[in-house]
C-alpha cells in the first residue's frame, strides 16, 4: 500500500468518525462509553435470544439443565415451529391481530390528527383544557374500562368479532396518538399556516399540504405506537373475543398452548418469536422518522 | 394596486391595548415603511392589515373595500415574513407555485407566471431546489418571488432583512427597493432599523409604544422631526440632546453654555428646552466652544469623535481628520439653521 492511500483512508475515516480528542483515552472511553453498552445490548436482546433458542429445543433438552447448557441448543428441531404452524390456527390467529391492528392504527391515527390539529392550532375556546382532559383519559387504565366497554360491546352486538377490538382500542390509542402529535404540530413554525392563510388555503387545505407532510415522522411515529400497542395488547382481547379462530396473538397463544397445567414452552416461545417479527420489521423500517420525531423539530 | 386606509386603529389583547388608535394613509403604489423600536407594535398593525389580528377597534380599507371581517385570502394581498415561511417540503418551484394551484390556475398560467418571477430574482437555477439547499439570501428571493407570483394589490414586509448578514441586508435593499420601481405595488415594510426606513421608504411611519409619532418622507423627518422621539430614532449616530432653556434669544444648556438658536425658535424665552444637533452639524473652528474628547473612532471617511461637550456627553462626526487624542479639547460650533428646538416638557418641536 502507498502513503497516498493510507492518506486517503485516514481523510476517509475522519469524515464517519468523531475526531479523537487528545484528553480522551481509549481505556476512558471504554469504561464510560463501551462497557455500558455492552451491559445495554446484553439485557436488551438476552430475552430475545432466549425466546428464539427455545422455540428450536427438543422438550428433552429444556427440563433437563443439568444435562445440557440452558444457554445453548444441542440438537435444534423445528417440532415446536411446526406444531405451532400447522396443529394451531396460529397463521389465522397472525391474519386477525395484523388486521385489527392495522384497522384500530388508522383510526386512531386518523381522529388523532383532526384532534391534534384543532386543539393545537384552531384554539378555540377551552382548547388547552380539552388537551388536557385527552391526556389524562390516557392515564385511566384499562382494567377499569373493560367492564363497562364490555357492557356497551353486548349492547352493540359485537361481542366476539374483530370490530369489538377495532372500536374499542381507541379508547387508549386515540389519547396517546393526540397527545403526541399535539407536541409534533407545534414544533411546525405557526407561520408557515399564516402564510399559507394569505396564499389562500383554507384550513383543511393547510392540514392537507402544509402540516401533513411536515408531521409525516409524528405520523408514522404515532401509527407505530398504535401498532405496538394494539399488537400486543392483552385485556380487551382477552374478554372481547371467544371463539378459537378469532383471537389475537398474544391471548392465543396463551390460552391455546397452555393446555391445562401443562406449558408448551417450545411452541409458545415459537408464537411470540413470530409474533414479535412483524413488529420489528415496521420499526426498521421507519426508526429514523420515529428517532426524529422524539427529538423533535422540523427543520427547514 | 390599490391605497390603504388605516383609519383609528385600535388593538387590544385583553385589558392590555397596544395600539391606541394609528391613522395612516397609505397611496397607491407607495412604499412605506413602519419603524420603530420592538414592542411598539409596528409589526401588529403588518398582520392586522393581512388579517392575521382582529382588529379591535377602527378601520382598515384596502382600495374602497374595508377589509376588518375580510378572510386574509381574500385580501388580495401577499406577505414575507422575517423568517421567509417557505414550506420545506416543497422546492423552490412549488413554494411559488403554491398559491396559484389553489386557485385551479392551468399549468401553463402557473408556468407563465413562476417563470417570470423567477427571471426577475435571478432564481431560474435554484426552481428544483428545496429551501434547506438555500443560502439565506436565495431564501429571502424565493419568498419574495412568492409574493410576486400572486401579482397583489398590496405587499406586506415583515422584518424581512433581518437574518441576514450586514453586506447582504445592504444588497438586498437595493433589491426589494429596484423590485417596487419595477412593480409600483403598494409596500408595507415593517422593521425596527431605521437606515432601513431611511434608504428605502417613499414615506416612513415612526411608531413608538402604539402611537404613530410621525408620518413623513424620509429626509422630512430627518430634517424636520416633530418631536425628541423622532429627532433621536432617525439617524445614525442619533441626534446629540443638550438640556437647558431658552433665555434672551439664545438657548442657555444646564452648565451655562450659550448656544445659538435656530430663528424659529426664538421669541420662547424662560422655556424648558431641549437643544438638538446631530453628530454631522458639529463644524470644527478655532473660536468655537471647548469639547473634551473621550473617545475618537476613525472610519476612515469620517471621524466619530465622543465628547463632552456644555455638559453633555455627545458625539460629533467629522469629515476633517482630527489629530487630537482622547483627554484634550477641540473647538467647536454649532450651525444655528441645522439645530433643532425642543419642548422641554412635552418633547415637541419648537418653531417651524
Amino acid at each position: 500500500m502507498t502513503n497516498a492511500t493510507v492518506e486517503d483512508a485516514a481523510q476517509g475515516a475522519n469524515i464517519d468518525v468523531p475526531e479523537h480528542m487528545a484528553w480522551d483515552s481509549r481505556a476512558r472511553r471504554t469504561i464510560t462509553i463501551y462497557i455500558p453498552l455492552s451491559i445495554f445490548i446484553v439485557v436488551l436482546l438476552f430475552p430475545f435470544y432466549w425466546m428464539a433458542i427455545t422455540s428450536v429445543k427438543p422438550d428433552y433438552e429444556m427440563y433437563d439443565y443439568k444435562k445440557y447448557n440452558p444457554f445453548w441448543v444441542g440438537s435444534p428441531t423445528l417440532d415446536n415451529i411446526k406444531k405451532l404452524l400447522f396443529d394451531t390456527d396460529y397463521p389465522q390467529w397472525l391474519i386477525t391481530t395484523m388486521g385489527i391492528a392495522t384497522a384500530a392504527t388508522f383510526l386512531s391515527v386518523f381522529a388523532s390528527v383532526l384532534a391534534a390539529y384543532a386543539i393545537e392550532r384552531l384554539r378555540f375556546k377551552g382548547a388547552q383544557h380539552v388537551g388536557l382532559a385527552i391526556y389524562l383519559a390516557y392515564l385511566v387504565p384499562p382494567t377499569i374500562l373493560f367492564i363497562p366497554l364490555a357492557t356497551m360491546i353486548f349492547q352493540f352486538g359485537l361481542f366476539d368479532s374483530p370490530l369489538a377490538l377495532i372500536l374499542t382500542y381507541p379508547t387508549t390509542l386515540v389519547p396517546f396518538c393526540t397527545w403526541l402529535l399535539i407536541g409534533y404540530f407545534k414544533s411546525i413554525p405557526y407561520e408557515l399556516e399564516e402564510c399559507a392563510l394569505i396564499d389562500g388555503a383554507s384550513r383543511l387545505q393547510i392540514l392537507r399540504r402544509i402540516t401533513l407532510p411536515l408531521a409525516v415522522p409524528g405520523l408514522i411515529s404515532a401509527g407505530i405506537f398504535a401498532f405496538t400497542l394494539s399488537w400486543n395488547e392483552f385485556i380487551y382481547a382477552l374478554a372481547f373475543i371467544q371463539s378459537t379462530e378469532k383471537k389475537t396473538v398474544p391471548v392465543a397463544i396463551l390460552t391455546e398452548l397452555v393446555t391445562g397445567d401443562v406449558f408448551q414452552w417450545g411452541s409458545l416461545m415459537a408464537g411470540s418469536l413470530l409474533g414479535s417479527v412483524p413488529v420489528a420489521i415496521i420499526y426498521s423500517f421507519f426508526v429514523e422518522y420515529y428517532v426524529s420525531s422524539m427529538t423533535g423539530a422540523v427543520k427547514e | 394596486m390599490a391605497n390603504v386606509s388605516i383609519r383609528n386603529v385600535r388593538k387590544r389583547f385583553g385589558s392590555t391595548e397596544i395600539l391606541h388608535g394609528v391613522d395612516v394613509e397609505i397611496d397607491d403604489g407607495e412604499f412605506v415603511i413602519l419603524v420603530g423600536p420592538s414592542g411598539c407594535g409596528k409589526s401588529t398593525l403588518l398582520r392586522m392589515i393581512a388579517g392575521l389580528e382582529n382588529i379591535s377597534s377602527g378601520e382598515i380599507a384596502i382600495g374602497d373595500r374595508v377589509v376588518n371581517n375580510i378572510a386574509p385570502k381574500e385580501r388580495d394581498i401577499a406577505m414575507v415574513f422575517q423568517n421567509y415561511a417557505l414550506y420545506p417540503h416543497m422546492t423552490v418551484r412549488d413554494n411559488m407555485a403554491f398559491s396559484l394551484s389553489l386557485t385551479n390556475a392551468s399549468k401553463a398560467e402557473i408556468d407563465e407566471k413562476v417563470g417570470r418571477a423567477a427571471q426577475i430574482l435571478g432564481l431560474n437555477p435554484y426552481l428544483a431546489r428545496y429551501p434547506r439547499q438555500l443560502s439565506g439570501g436565495q431564501r429571502q428571493r424565493v419568498a419574495m418571488g412568492r409574493a410576486i407570483v400572486r401579482d397583489p394589490q398590496v405587499f406586506l414586509f415583515d422584518e424581512p432583512l433581518s437574518n441576514l448578514d450586514a453586506k447582504l441586508r445592504v444588497a438586498m435593499r437595493a433589491e426589494i427597493k429596484e423590485l417596487h420601481q419595477r412593480l409600483q405595488t403598494t409596500t408595507v415594510y415593517v422593521t425596527h432599523d431605521q437606515i432601513e426606513a431611511m434608504t428605502m421608504a417613499d414615506k416612513i411611519v415612526v411608531m413608538n409604544a402604539g402611537n404613530v409619532e410621525q408620518i413623513g418622507a424620509p429626509l422630512d423627518l430627518y430634517d424636520k422631526p416633530n418631536n425628541l422621539f423622532v429627532a433621536g430614532f432617525i439617524g445614525s449616530p442619533a441626534m446629540n440632546f443638550v438640556k437647558g432653556k431658552v433665555a434672551d434669544g439664545a438657548f442657555t444648556a444646564e452648565d451655562g453654555t450659550i448656544l445659538p438658536l435656530p430663528p424659529s425658535a426664538a421669541g420662547q424665552d424662560g422655556r424648558p428646552a431641549v437643544y438638538g444637533i446631530r453628530p454631522e452639524h458639529f463644524r470644527l473652528a478655532g473660536d468655537g466652544l471647548p469639547a473634551r474628547i473621550t473617545v475618537l473612532e476613525p472610519t476612515g471617511s469620517e471621524t466619530q469623535v465622543m465628547a463632552h461637550f456644555a455638559g453633555t456627553p455627545i458625539i460629533g462626526a467629522f469629515r476633517e481628520r482630527i489629530a487630537a487624542k482622547p483627554g484634550e479639547t477641540i473647538r467647536v460650533s454649532v450651525d444655528p439653521m441645522a439645530a433643532h428646538v425642543f419642548d422641554g416638557a412635552t418633547g415637541q418641536r419648537i418653531g417651524a
